[in-house]
């Protein structure tokens, strides 16, 4: 496997006594898009966010063994979760934009960043909300609440706030669970061409939507990864007869 | 069997009229309240009654003093009471675990405090503010001289504020909880802080609730008249306060004192009137500047 940029080694993640995580230990490469599929419960979602650390916030949450990014082990003592964050952003199941203008949405990552520099802000700004296929649409209306866009539009711009920070890896959590077919669409689209430049990992529910825009995809079911591969092998021709089943329609 | 049973209807319609007529009592009473305040203190509610000082033995002249020294309270007393209760509250729900012994304990505290009777406040001032903290810092910085050691505007402003602070606790807790853990994560997960997340995404969306918070904190405050008996408001003062080591006249306490005080209470019935009728005028549009407050933060949500 080509530029490995995520990799666990025998990690295990536990909510109090409850195990939710058992022995997961994959890789995922860089600039491709990697999908997390499996049934409700399965614990993609908790993968992923222990991948920038987001389930820190969880007081319960133990978690035991390595997560490497670049191999560096991100559960490092001396690792500042905060830089983490920025090197790994996310976007949210539930599109959640600031009550603040389109502008200062995209603006906020930058300047918790230091940059205040009004020329230098605008140009991160309409740059990021080109990369994230919205530009067009809010260009005239930069200044209005963010609040006033439609539910696909405010998720295209919560990717365009998480591009701003420029990350290098980006976590999506179901980007496109709430919204239209044609939303959807275009946040697909967005996904496979920000995959040239950024390292994808995305859960979904969506069986089409893997099959349509991974190269990866690893199936989950309680708790543990039962396979990962090719996105083509495991939709054509998986190895478990679990995933097949899943696949399949036969349970989830 | 279907004919009408006249018992249990009229038990139906007599406890109806019951619910009814207990719901009309409270509006006529609020009704002739107002009607009698109104009626009695309007002939009064002109400018010179609010802008110039008692006269004649104070049978006669305005209550400017006693407006003045309650506006003086209330400002201090939301100096001290806004940052520190807006502090307690995000320590509360931002930083504390829900269920630890700390945060147990503050909320216990908090609960205590708003059911503390005010006079007790206003003892606990004379007794730590002015005979304790006052009497310490006279000795200490101006050798035994008598200064801080006695009621003035700032020992009674800040028993005020310890007053009022369950108050501005409790309702700027409930506007930080209403901010939604998205967009806590939303930001935490571009890389901001904790600090940097409360500064700004947490409080400016709490904003309505901190404004909230303060505005009926200071309408508490501008009513209450116990807790500064002992600790700073006077009976009558020929001037204004002019520092935080005088002390002040106060709408509340100059009501009492016309109406119980006063050498000739049936002459004075007038000034308590028009008195009452400013402190409620006071009151009723401190409300009504907290709900247009609300309402336009609410609307204008662009921070």
């Amino acid at each position: 496997m080509k530029n490995l940029k995520i990799h666990t080694e025998n990690m295990y993640l536990h909510y109090g006594s409850k195990m939710a995580l058992n022995n997961i230990s994959i890789s995922i490469p860089e600039n491709k898009v990697t999908a997390l599929i499996g049934p409700s419960g399965c614990g993609k979602s908790t993968f992923l966010r222990s991948l920038n650390r987001m389930n820190d916030l969880i007081d319960s949450v133990k978690i035991e063994g390595n997560i490497f990014i670049d191999n560096i082990n991100i559960y490092d003592k001396n690792i500042d979760v905060v830089n983490l964050r920025k090197k790994v952003g996310m976007v949210f199941q539930k599109s959640n934009p600031f009550a603040k203008s389109i502008f200062e949405n995209v603006a906020y990552g930058p300047r918790i960043n230091g940059i205040n520099n009004k020329t230098e802000l605008t140009e991160i700004v309409e740059k990021s909300l080109q990369n994230a296929a919205i530009w067009d649409e809010v260009k005239d209306r930069l200044y209005d609440s963010a609040l006033g866009l439609s539910g696909g539009q405010q998720q295209r711009l919560c990717i365009a706030r998480t591009l701003a920070v420029n990350p290098e890896v980006i976590l999506m959590d179901e980007p496109a669970s709430a919204l239209d077919p044609l939303s959807t669409a275009k946040i697909e689209e967005l996904i496979v061409h920000l995959k040239e430049e950024y390292t994808i990992v995305i859960v979904t529910h969506n069986m089409q939507q893997a099959a349509r825009i991974s190269d990866d995809t690893a199936f989950f079911y309680l708790g543990e990864l039962i396979e990962f591969g090719k996105t083509k092998k495991i939709f054509t021709n998986p190895d478990k007869k679990q995933t097949e089943d899943y696949i399949t329609g036969r349970f989830g | 069997m279907m004919l009408k049973n006249f018992k249990r209807d009229a038990k139906g319609f007599i406890f109806e009229g019951l619910t009814l007529a207990s719901a009309l009592i409270i509006i006529a009473i609020l009704v002739v309240m107002l009607v009698v305040i109104i009626i009695g203190g309007k002939s009064m509610f002109n400018w010179e009654f609010l802008t110039t000082f008692p006269t004649d033995g104070m049978t006669k002249g305005g209550i400017f003093p006693a407006i003045y020294g309650t506006a003086i309270l209330v400002i201090i007393m939301s100096i001290a009471a806004v940052p520190f209760g807006t502090i307690t509250a995000i320590y509360l729900t931002e930083y504390a675990k829900e269920n630890s012994f700390i945060a147990r304990s503050i909320r216990f505290a908090v609960r205590t405090l708003a059911v503390i009777p005010s006079i007790i406040f206003g003892l606990f001032g004379l007794g730590f503010f002015i005979k304790f903290v006052g009497t310490e810092m006279d000795s200490v910085f101006l050798g035994g001289q008598l200064k801080w050691g006695q009621p003035n505007i700032l020992w009674a402003s800040l028993t005020m504020a310890l007053l009022t602070l369950p108050v501005v606790i409790v309702s700027v807790e409930e506007a930080l909880k209403t901010i939604p853990r998205e967009l806590r994560e939303a930001s935490l997960a571009l890389g901001a802080t904790k600090w940097q997340t409360i500064r700004k995404v947490v409080l400016p969306g709490s904003m309505s609730g901190i404004m909230t918070g303060t505005i009926l904190a200071v309408s508490r405050g501008a009513g209450e008249v116990a807790p500064i008996l002992f600790t700073g408001a006077a009976y009558y003062l020929a001037t204004l306060p002019g520092s935080l080591s005088d002390q002040f006249m106060v709408l509340g306490y100059h009501i009492y004192i016309m109406s119980t005080q006063s050498a000739n209470v049936d002459q004075t019935l007038p000034i308590q009137f028009g008195t009452t009728l400013v402190l409620l005028i006071l009151t009723f549009s401190l409300n009504i500047v907290a709900i247009i407050l609300r309402y336009r933060i609410r609307r204008r949500r662009i921070v």
